[in-house]
């Protein structure tokens, strides 16, 4: 049976050329980059070119802006909770989404038990928000506005730019989750006013275990996990030199002139499998913004009348991997909160949605197979 | 030979080691397995870890060491307007029902056996201690597990001929301690994993209070059949017929020999109670049963036959002789001896040798005297 991966926004496979590298560095670079010594010198350079390649692609003033962590949750949760003890006696009033990944909202959740106010910016049935809602929200107390760049369910992108230039000129700093989105979309810092932005390096091929939080120059937040001096004393820990090599390398795999490619790619894969589902009658709708509007990589559908988690495990059965809310406790599915804040009255659209997330490498013929896929489990 | 790679068998796999020994078994076989874990009760321990969670992680580990994909089905709803709605009507109309018949009947082999086939299963398969036959006709029998001591067949009586045409019991041609050896000698993470006991949702709790946070207890009298009171119960679905524990009546002048629970009376509210596990208001000659069951077609047996039956599981055959009424909807079933603790709501289950013909639930039970049949009051 061909195995065929469509779940490339839950992880991604390794590119060969991140591989490499990381091979290469493992075999060649051992030394820990705070020691005094040659090899430390050694891995010390490898590290900083890493973070100087990386810095660039965000187009971040500086490469000490970026601070490496374990990933998107570890980001996420530094960026929210080092903020909210760093500046509680200017405010404590945060400002977020309803739609927002876990490692968002369960940290939001843990600061609220703190004492913290936060409030939760509904979204319309395209999965974002309103710029006149965020406007409204903030008080001089509001401390932190923490909104996604892109949706990891149903890949709706947010107006960051607009946001950034919204929160800029009050109290609070601006954070956005941007796991999904890099890699995909074109990220500049400096350009949309963000303060804080967190990534995960598995989603663009990348190992996993590792991301960053970019930190604008000046906000010094205290180190979460605290230890040792790494990362000029905001995350403790000797960094994994090889892996973040791999990260650059990854990075790097994603021009701009990729970006563009695979974004016409990826729209062609939505297009096809729309025009397939129509040819061969099945009742669908997307879920979220129209195709050109939401993350290249995401597509969310609506099947009527049938069951996500039963056709989730058809189309595995089949050969094909694909997503459908978040598995809660003993692998049932749970109802996603992105779609229950999107349509909270269509019961059975919560019930009845799939994500397929595509990848560097699928193919057309990938998408084929999918399509006869749902038309067999559908119509059986 | 057929081959088999070609027959998708979809397991109900617990986490326990009866279903992880029956997926392992088939594997083995050749068959196209796929482990399905069933979610019925949304539930925690003391600790606040959902049960289910625990027990998803081994099936996880067991179908991992095997090879075979797992999936996990909530039946949440269907458990709750199925068989839970139904055990606490039962209760509250004063009967005793057997709720694991009806997650049979209802939830393993219906809706698990419906989402089975939505999967392109070609059977389901479950770790029940039971064996399917098939003769020459293509109808499928339902015998005893081959291990007497663990036979689940009581609890599989009211399932239909549709429903074990697409079943398979691989462990029920084995006996327990060989399976939990196929366990050990395969490694099978649930190898050495205790037996779960007592009714799925309820697990090791205790019954009465889990009970009372459905149904408001209400306190009534205890009293003897002769009307003398002996103290105050503390709700009547608390108590099953023939149970000792849990009277709280000390020794009295007459005899020393321990109380029972006897009859009960919805209608004032009272447990009869009496002395000594033989007292005579226990035992019954005969009882009438309601909501028939038969794996095969039973029609050729006649409006009368002698058989054998259990009225609980865990207790041995006694003979029968079985009489259906005109519209074959209810049966009279006639003990060859006097039996103890008749209990309304429980299955009467029929047995021809190793055969399980099917069963119905118990109504009423009553007692022969001189000829004539009469009620056995509060019963």
């Amino acid at each position: 049976m061909r195995r065929i991966y469509l779940d490339n926004a839950a992880t991604t496979p390794m590119a060969p050329e991140v591989i490499a590298v990381m091979t290469e560095t493992m075999h060649n670079i051992y030394g820990n980059p705070s020691s005094v010594n040659q090899f430390g010198r050694e891995a010390k350079a490898n590290l900083d070119a890493s973070r100087k390649l990386i810095a660039n692609s965000i187009n971040a003033k500086r490469s000490d802006e970026i601070v490496f962590t374990s990933g998107g949750s570890e980001s996420d949760n530094t960026a929210l909770i080092q903020t909210a003890f760093l500046r509680q006696n200017e405010g404590r009033h945060i400002i977020t989404t309803a739609i927002e990944h876990e490692a968002i909202l369960k940290p939001l959740a843990y600061l609220e038990e703190q004492g913290f106010t936060v409030t939760y910016l509904p979204v319309n049935e395209q999965g974002v928000i309103s710029l006149s809602d965020l406007k409204d929200a903030i008080t001089p107390e509001t401390i932190l506005v923490s909104i996604m760049t892109g949706n990891n369910e149903v890949g709706s992108i947010m107006p960051i730019h607009e946001i950034g230039e919204i929160v800029a000129p009050t109290n609070a700093w601006f954070h956005t989750d941007a796991v999904q989105a890099y890699g995909t979309l074109d990220l500049d810092v400096q350009r949309d006013k963000i303060d804080l932005l967190s990534t995960s390096a598995h989603k663009l091929n990348g190992p996993k275990f590792l991301g960053f939080l970019y930190q604008r120059q000046g906000l010094n937040l205290p180190a979460f996990i605290k230890g040792g001096d790494q990362e000029l004393k905001r995350r403790a820990g000797t960094e994994n030199v090889p892996a973040i090599a791999g990260f650059a390398k990854a990075v790097q795999l994603i021009s701009d002139d990729y970006k563009q490619t695979q974004t016409a790619k990826y729209l062609a894969f939505k297009q096809q499998l729309i025009a397939g589902l129509k040819a061969n009658d099945i009742e669908f709708m997307i879920n979220g913004d129209q195709i050109e509007k939401s993350l290249p990589h995401v597509i969310n559908i609506w099947f009527k009348d049938q069951l996500s988690d039963r056709l989730l495990v058809n189309l595995d059965l089949q050969g094909l991997s694909v997503s459908a809310g978040s598995a809660c406790t003993a692998g049932n599915m749970q109802d996603s909160h992105v779609l229950v804040a999107m349509y909270p009255k269509q019961q059975k659209r919560i019930r009845e949605s799939l994500r397929f997330s595509f990848g560097r490498y699928n193919t057309s013929e990938d998408i084929d197979d999918l399509i006869k896929a749902l038309v067999k489990t559908i119509k059986k | 030979m057929e081959d088999k790679s070609k027959i998708r068998v979809v397991v109900g796999m617990s986490g326990g080691v009866d279903s992880s020994v029956t997926a392992y078994l088939l594997k083995q076989q050749g068959y196209d397995v796929v482990g399905v874990f069933m979610k019925n009760w949304d539930d925690q321990n003391d600790s606040g870890v959902c049960t289910a969670t625990e027990d998803y992680e081994d099936v996880a580990a067991v179908a991992n060491q095997i090879g075979i994909p797992y999936y996990s089905v909530n039946f949440e709803e269907e458990y709750w307007d199925r068989v839970f709605s139904y055990f606490l009507d039962e209760y509250r109309n004063g009967r005793t029902p057997n709720p694991d018949v009806m997650c049979n009947k209802e939830v393993k082999f219906k809706a698990f056996l419906d989402y089975a086939m939505q999967l392109d299963a070609d059977y389901i398969a479950m770790g029940h201690y039971a064996r399917v036959k098939r003769d020459d006709n293509g109808i499928v029998h339902m015998l005893r597990g081959v291990d007497n001591n663990k036979d689940q067949t009581y609890f599989l009586s009211q399932l239909s001929q549709e429903q074990l045409q697409k079943t398979m019991f691989p462990i029920g041609e084995i006996p327990k301690p060989e399976v939990r050896k196929i366990a050990e000698e395969a490694g099978l993470a649930t190898a050495k994993k205790k037996d779960s006991t007592g009714v799925c949702f309820i697990g090791e709790r205790n019954f009465n209070k889990f009970l009372g946070e459905f149904l408001p207890a209400q306190p009534g009298k205890m009293k003897t059949l002769e009307g003398k009171e002996m103290g105050e119960h503390f709700g009547l679905m608390n108590y099953t017929i023939g149970q000792r524990r849990g009277l709280g009546i000390g020794g009295s002048s007459e005899s020393n020999e321990p109380w029972f629970v006897v009859g009960k009376d919805l209608s004032t509210n009272t447990l009869y109670v009496g002395q000594g596990y033989h007292h005579d208001h226990l035992y019954a000659d005969q009882l009438d049963a309601s909501r028939l069951s038969f794996i095969a077609p039973i029609e050729a047996r006649g409006q009368e036959f002698h058989c054998t039956a259990k009225f609980r599981y865990r207790q041995q055959d006694s003979g029968v002789t079985v009489r259906f009424n005109e519209a074959r909807d209810q049966v009279e079933v006639i003990f060859d001896e006097p039996v103890r603790a008749i209990t309304p709501g429980q299955e009467v289950v029929f047995y021809d040798g190793e055969e399980c013909l099917g069963s119905g639930t118990i109504d009423h039970a009553y007692k022969v005297i001189a000829g004539e049949k009469q009620l056995l009051q509060y019963v």
